[in-house]
């Protein structure tokens, strides 16, 4: 126990050889990649600039962050006082280079961070680190949880237009409502696929991709109206889906990743290059709108706002469409989480934990992987035909690989086979970016050449990392059983397998 | 007469698998009986659980026969016709048979109704014990689901069928004592408990054959003393056949009625417990040749080379 005590207890000196050495390890990998740096000067000559201040800050911000990981025990400690090392030096370093006005202030607040680090440090460190709480959510509990959170979802547009008007609250509602129940509804869909089956598909967006180009095609080719095209959109999507599952019916883990990307990629480098069928790069524009039930959304004596008695605004249809967008996204839930408690669903589930043993029961294979891709390319096609008539502009660029990765991470962020856990991780991830145009307040601090959402995929990828360290299942990696005697007790995310394939 | 002779379930003729170059098992004859515990023995490597592979349909046999012949023994003469038929399965004269190697995996346990477990345990790991349960009943449930579009809308006869399929599961649960461990994860159960949820979640297939690999492997003497009882209560009161590999010959003296012993992929001997545990070939194999005798037969041929050289 004392011996435990001692290795708890933050030794300065060993502190200080670790964060030397990081240090040094810095110093040989930033001198080549920051300190030197070649450019093309006006002859066309290349130069070396050299930029040693750049290395300086890294080396002495790793030696920072990495003595105080050494100093503070306790990880909520270390993630206040090293970010305030990092402002700290970030601050100094402006303060050296642009002018001492500049980096005062950040400098204080970094070293503000830090030295509320150590007693807070002290603090935790007597407390003993809360004990995981065992899940014992009952079922009424959730239910209830689940029903509040349906119901703010449906009174969510209402209230923004309440609040900030019908201009001010189209970006709430466009770029943030409908925008990430896309991506709630994609990764929903892609859940049966990845987290149910255990099937890992890197080519999802080919789906999304063939409901968008079915709608578009149908309506403007044969003026079908929206509510004919969507279940023909998933139809068509779902037959997309049987035919990619063939071929890959025997394959498993890379194999399947590799077919399914490039599947993925067949889909999108056909509708660049038929051009008779999909018009290629152009794509189609001027898709027909969508409209209430038949009331376009215009000014028109005929349209929407006047049949209602309503002042013509845009964000009646942007409302319509979000509503269109949370209903389609309710259905993907209600049936997911239907299927989860039908034989098919329950034949998936096994599937991912052991194909083997599945065959020895009787499951036929064949047929439960192909309905899982069927029905999770379905949902894919619903998505993909929102898509279309919300954009009314299809072209292939909408489709490219980042999207089937972007979707896919929203799947493993959430913890594979939730359906919470995916619509938090689609809330995080398409949300959070959103949310980095709004952030004009770090303009102020790290000046006005500084635009946050440039630095979207860092932040995304060192979120990726962080959450792989912390947990590595997903938010949410328990599994709720889909059938119990007594009582429901989740399965933890440990027991769990990802699936082979 | 012997039950395996008089009545086989599965007949199994001139079985032969090779992969590339290696003969794993060659022409193998063998006849299980119904409503018998046969037992297959043999030291490692000898070929066993690849026999069990060809039976279950997770190999496609080289070469040969399986017959399996549900509800009353079938004529050679149906067999013959059977196989010049070409299908895989037909009901002549109020016996159904199937023949296995023809038939995919999970039509083997489908239709033909062949239940198997592993060597090493493939229990759904991160499923409930009663969701394993369940899902062996899959393609039961299947049907009354209407092939879930009934399910979708939780249609009354969905409802029964789910009843049913749980009180079974219930019933499994209660024979092998973990009923109170139902919504536990089958993960989380010690090692002897994956054991025997193993072999009930193969029982909830409603097998008539039931294919153990190695089910006493790793277990102590009480739990084997279970399993035994355990494998008699199938045979005796669930009416369904057990073939089983197994290493520990207590329990195979104890519970089998029929033994075969493989070595080298050949079957060595065939015949009651009894028999075979006195058969020198038997000893042989699992004891090795006698020494003596080996060192008489190296000399001979020493002497012969000598003999031979100039």
């Amino acid at each position: 126990m004392a011996a435990q005590q001692d290795h708890q207890r933050p030794d300065m000196a060993r502190a200080l050889v670790d964060a030397g050495f990081a240090a040094l390890v810095t110093f040989g990998l930033s001198f080549p990649i920051l300190a030197l740096r070649t450019e093309q000067d006006m002859q066309n000559r290349l130069v070396v600039e050299q930029r040693w201040s750049w290395a300086i800050v890294a080396v002495v911000a790793v030696f920072c962050a990495r003595l105080l990981a050494g100093l503070l025990s306790d990880w909520r400690a270390r993630a206040v006082a090293i970010p305030g090392a990092l402002i700290g030096v970030y601050g100094a370093h402006l303060a050296l280079t642009v002018g001492p006005a500049n980096g005062a202030g950040i400098v204080a607040f970094g070293l503000a961070l830090l030295i509320g680090a150590f007693p807070l440090d002290a603090r935790l460190r007597e407390t003993p680190a809360a004990v995981a709480k065992p899940n014992v959510e009952g079922p009424d509990h959730s239910r209830l949880m689940s029903i509040a959170g349906i119901v703010a979802l449906f009174v969510f547009p209402f209230v923004m237009l309440a609040w900030l008007g019908p201009q001010g609250s189209l970006k709430w509602i466009n770029n943030y409502g409908v925008q990430i129940l896309i991506y709630v509804m994609l990764g929903w869909g892609l859940n049966i696929v990845v987290g149910l089956a255990g099937l890992l598909d890197l080519g999802y967006v080919a789906f999304y991709a063939v409901g968008a180009y079915s709608y578009a095609l149908l309506s403007t080719t044969y003026g079908l109206s929206f509510w004919i095209c969507l279940p023909l959109a998933g139809v068509l999507a779902a037959f997309w889906g049987v035919i990619l599952g063939f071929p890959v019916l025997r394959l498993r883990g890379d194999y399947l990743a590799i077919v399914t990307l490039a599947f993925g990629e067949i889909i999108r480098v056909v509708l660049i290059n038929w051009s008779d069928f999909s018009n290629g790069y152009a794509g189609i524009s001027s898709i027909p709108r969508v409209t209430f039930f038949g009331v376009p959304f215009t000014a028109a004596d005929n349209g929407f706002a006047a049949m209602m008695g309503l002042e013509f605004t845009p964000i009646h249809r942007t409302i319509f469409l979000y509503f269109l967008i949370l209903c389609l996204a309710l259905l993907t839930n209600a049936v997911t989480l239907r299927l989860r408690a039908l034989p098919i669903g329950r034949a998936w589930e096994a599937l991912r934990e052991d194909e083997i043993a599945c065959r020895s029961l009787g499951v036929n294979t064949v047929n439960t992987k192909l309905t899982a891709f069927a029905l999770g390319a379905m949902f894919g096609g619903f998505a993909g035909s929102f898509f279309a008539v919300r954009q009314n502009f299809v072209s292939p660029e909408s489709f490219t690989f980042i999207e089937s990765a972007t979707i896919l991470a929203i799947v493993v962020l959430g913890g594979m086979g939730s359906q919470i856990g995916v619509a938090l991780a689609a809330v995080a991830m398409i949300g959070g970016t959103e949310i980095l145009r709004e952030l004009d307040f770090l303009k102020r601090i790290f000046g006005e050449g500084f635009d946050p959402a440039q630095y979207r995929m860092l932040i995304f990828g060192l979120a990726m990392v962080v959450m792989m360290i912390w947990k590595p299942r997903g938010l949410i990696s328990s599994r709720t059983p889909s059938i119990f005697l007594k009582t429901k007790r989740a399965v933890a995310g440990a027991l769990v397998r990802e699936g082979q394939g | 007469m012997s039950r395996w002779l008089s009545d086989p379930l599965l007949k199994v003729e001139g079985l032969t698998m090779r992969f590339g170059g290696l003969t794993a098992v060659s022409d193998f004859h063998v006849s299980v009986g119904r409503g018998d515990i046969t037992a297959l023995i043999g030291p490692n490597g000898a070929g066993k659980t690849t026999v069990f592979n060809c039976i279950t349909g997770f190999y496609k046999p080289t070469q040969g026969r399986l017959a399996l012949a549900r509800k009353g023994a079938a004529s050679p003469a149906a067999v013959e016709a059977l196989t010049r038929s070409g299908s895989r399965f037909a009901t002549l004269g109020g016996s159904e048979l199937f023949l296995l190697e023809r038939m995919a995996d999970h039509e083997i346990a489908h239709r033909a109704r062949v239940a198997r477990t592993f060597q090493n345990i493939r229990l759904f790991a991160g499923m409930t014990v009663l969701e394993n349960l369940i899902v062996a009943q899959h393609n039961e449930l299947m049907r009354a689901s209407g092939l879930t579009f009934f399910g979708l809308f939780n249609t009354p006869g969905f409802q029964r069928a789910e009843r049913a399929a749980v009180a079974r599961a219930v019933r499994w649960l209660e024979r092998i004592n973990l009923f109170e461990r139902a919504d536990d994860p089958a993960g989380a159960l010690p090692y002897g408990d994956q054991r025997r949820l193993e072999i009930a979640r193969a029982m909830c297939t409603d097998p008539v054959l039931l294919c153990l690999d190695e089910p006493a492997a790793g277990l102590n003497p009480r739990e084997s003393a279970e399993l035994t009882a355990l494998l008699r209560s199938i045979r005796d009161e669930d009416g369904v056949s057990v073939l089983l590999i197994e290493h520990d010959m207590s329990v195979v003296m104890q519970v089998s009625d029929h033994v075969i012993v493989l070595d080298y992929g050949r079957k060595i001997a065939d015949g009651a417990p009894q028999e075979v545990r006195e058969d020198p070939r038997v000893i042989a194999a699992y004891l090795g040749v006698d020494d003596e005798a080996e060192v008489l037969e190296a000399e001979s041929e020493m002497a012969g080379m000598a003999g031979e050289s100039p």
